[in-house]
């Protein structure tokens, strides 16, 4: 029997498709799957968890606990006590210092990036910016420490489910443990739909040369109903557009149904994070930028110019 | 304020990236440099000691061809570097490098150590905060910019929803986002004081670790191509252009 671990985000909206990812993938790993969560909302999401295959939630709710260092002693102790096969995490900015921290104090390996986990001791990854596929084993001591990248796996509730078992579990952390204090926290309100779900993505690079530029690519957005506004790294850098926006290894890993690529050229870090689109369409100045020859349709020409003459044409044949 | 910036050689972005026997990449004959992204790191160094005082310590791990690496920290202005060779540490993975550059960190005076948030050329992102578990230190990562105040560590750094501001007490461990500050350019006279400064070539050895902790535990067992997309038309822009866009959106159902 193989059991694997979930270390499972539970937002304020209850548990959601980034933990039943990680559960997904979790199963096809091992014989029994297990979570562990950290602040408030992991007991109450005890029944959502469970639906997805988790047999138990090691939970504890204490806000403290959302932070890496405190967590990686918790997680720990929890090991030692009962040694799980593999933990998974979503790579995320939390995820990813936890799990960091955790294999300082294990020893135990820890693949970053990857996209399936086969077994207990199998993962798979992609390199080069998604051109090669590798499948690494991984070995040295137990648990084993896999950050899986978002959308690697489809949520799919299991036969069944019933509710996950909870396992209290006490915040007992050294007091003087020192990390940094949230002063204030800016949310940036993100308008329209968000790049997660949107089935048409519409992305802007460096080639739009200002954020002046980003607003002919919003207007464009505005055309397609549903259409949500991406920035590839380089734009996002030069703080045209905000990080959320960014799509690519950093940051947001999509796969709409088109995804339009306005003045990217390609970089291999901006190609994960969206090479698994249906449809790509780019837009460049450049015909041999890497983005061109991975699109469906690439159309070469000014920026200023073709963007706007498509937003008018897509209004046109849609009447709106 | 004395500060340690750990930095990497990576190949050429612009190279062709080849993986050589074991499915490592190939390194050695390959054209080079420091990763863009560390440079905002020794940037902010030597921003902090050019006002506090102090010095900024460069450390790197990698082969003899990782050396100019270090040299450009170097002449940009760092007062001293640190590039851990040994032949045992090819094909290291982020816990032995971590292992590594947390051992060659030990002993010196480091009120602030400061990373990017990931290498351009491997993406794994969790050295510099395994690094920080191994000392013992706090950390602060995706910080987008870094003051002080009352002897305390501030930053703003990105979070998921937007963005927060922190403060920390030192001795911490910073990773910073590319764009957080302007990088400067080594003048000549950098370049030539570089060569006379202070350059550390330890082995894993000279560092007190054995050799059970420079194994990696990762094991490459097939690499495979991707499946190849693309190869589609390429258009000149135009009305033409735009109808055919959007008909591909009209096939899609998108519109």
């Amino acid at each position: 029997m193989t059991t694997a671990w979930v270390h499972a985000e539970v937002p304020q909206t209850g548990a959601d498709a980034a933990a039943f990812e990680l559960l997904a993938a979790a199963r096809a790993a091992a014989d029994v799957v297990e979570v562990v969560a950290f602040g408030p909302g992991s007991s109450a999401a005890a029944e959502a968890l469970g639906a997805h295959g988790a047999r138990r939630v090691y939970a504890c709710d204490e806000a403290s606990m959302a932070s890496a260092r405190a967590g990686a002693l918790i997680l720990e102790r929890l090991i030692q006590e009962h040694r799980p096969d593999l933990v998974l995490f979503p790579t995320s900015y939390a995820g990813r210092d936890l799990a960091a921290r955790l294999q300082a104090r294990t020893g135990s390996t820890l693949m970053s990036n990857a996209t399936a986990v086969s077994g207990p001791d199998r993962a798979r990854t992609e390199i080069l910016g998604g051109t090669r596929i590798v499948d690494v084993r991984l070995e040295g001591p137990t648990p084993r420490l896999v950050l899986l990248k978002p959308r690697s796996a489809e949520p799919e509730p299991v036969a069944d489910g019933g509710v996950a078992d909870v396992v209290p579990v006490a915040a007992d952390v050294p007091a003087d443990l020192r990390e940094p204090r949230v002063l204030t926290r800016q949310v940036e309100a993100g308008s329209g739909p968000s790049l997660d779900d949107a089935r048409v993505v519409v992305a802007g690079g460096r080639g739009l040369g200002s954020p002046q530029g980003f607003e002919i690519l919003a207007a464009l957005a505005d055309a397609i109903e549903g259409a949500a506004v991406g920035a590839s790294r380089a734009a996002v850098d030069a703080g045209w557009m905000p990080y959320a926006s960014q799509i690519g290894q950093t940051g947001k890993t999509v796969k709409p149904d088109v995804y339009i690529a306005v003045g990217i050229s390609g970089a291999l870090q901006h190609l994960v994070g969206m090479k698994g689109s249906r449809r790509v369409i780019a837009v460049n100045k450049d015909a041999d930028a890497p983005m061109m020859r991975l699109a469906d349709l690439g159309v070469v020409g000014d920026l200023a110019q073709f963007v706007p003459a498509l937003t008018q044409e897509i209004r046109r044949r849609t009447g709106s | 304020m004395n500060v340690v910036v750990f930095v990497k050689w990576v190949p050429e972005p612009e190279g062709t990236p080849t993986l050589g026997p074991e499915h490592r990449l190939v390194r050695a004959g390959v054209e080079g440099a420091l990763d863009p992204g560390d440079e905002y790191g020794v940037e902010a160094a030597l921003e902090i000691t050019e006002t506090q005082g102090g010095e900024v310590t460069v450390i790197s791990m990698g082969p003899d061809e990782a050396l100019p690496a270090v040299r450009r920290a170097l002449a940009m202005g760092a007062h001293r570097g640190v590039l851990v060779t040994d032949e045992r540490l090819a094909g290291a993975d982020a816990l032995v490098t971590a292992r590594v550059l947390a051992a060659a960190v030990s002993g010196r005076p480091a009120d602030l150590l400061l990373a990017a948030v990931e290498s351009t050329d491997g993406y794994t992102g969790t050295v510099p905060v395994t690094v920080a578990e191994f000392l013992d230190l706090p950390a602060v990562t995706f910080a987008t910019r870094l003051s002080f105040s009352d002897g305390e560590l501030r930053a703003r750094r990105q979070t998921p929803a937007g963005s927060e501001d922190v403060a920390c007490s030192l001795p911490a461990l910073v990773t910073l986002t590319a764009g957080a500050n302007e990088p400067r350019y080594p003048s000549l006279k950098g370049i030539m004081a570089a060569k006379s400064k202070s350059l550390e070539r330890p082995t894993a050895d000279d560092l007190g670790l054995d050799a059970q902790s420079l194994v990696a535990t990762q094991t490459v067992e097939a690499v495979q191509d991707a499946p190849v997309r693309g190869g589609g038309e390429i258009l000149p822009a135009g009305e033409d252009a735009a109808r055919r866009v959007v008909d591909l959106l009209a096939e899609a159902r998108v519109i």
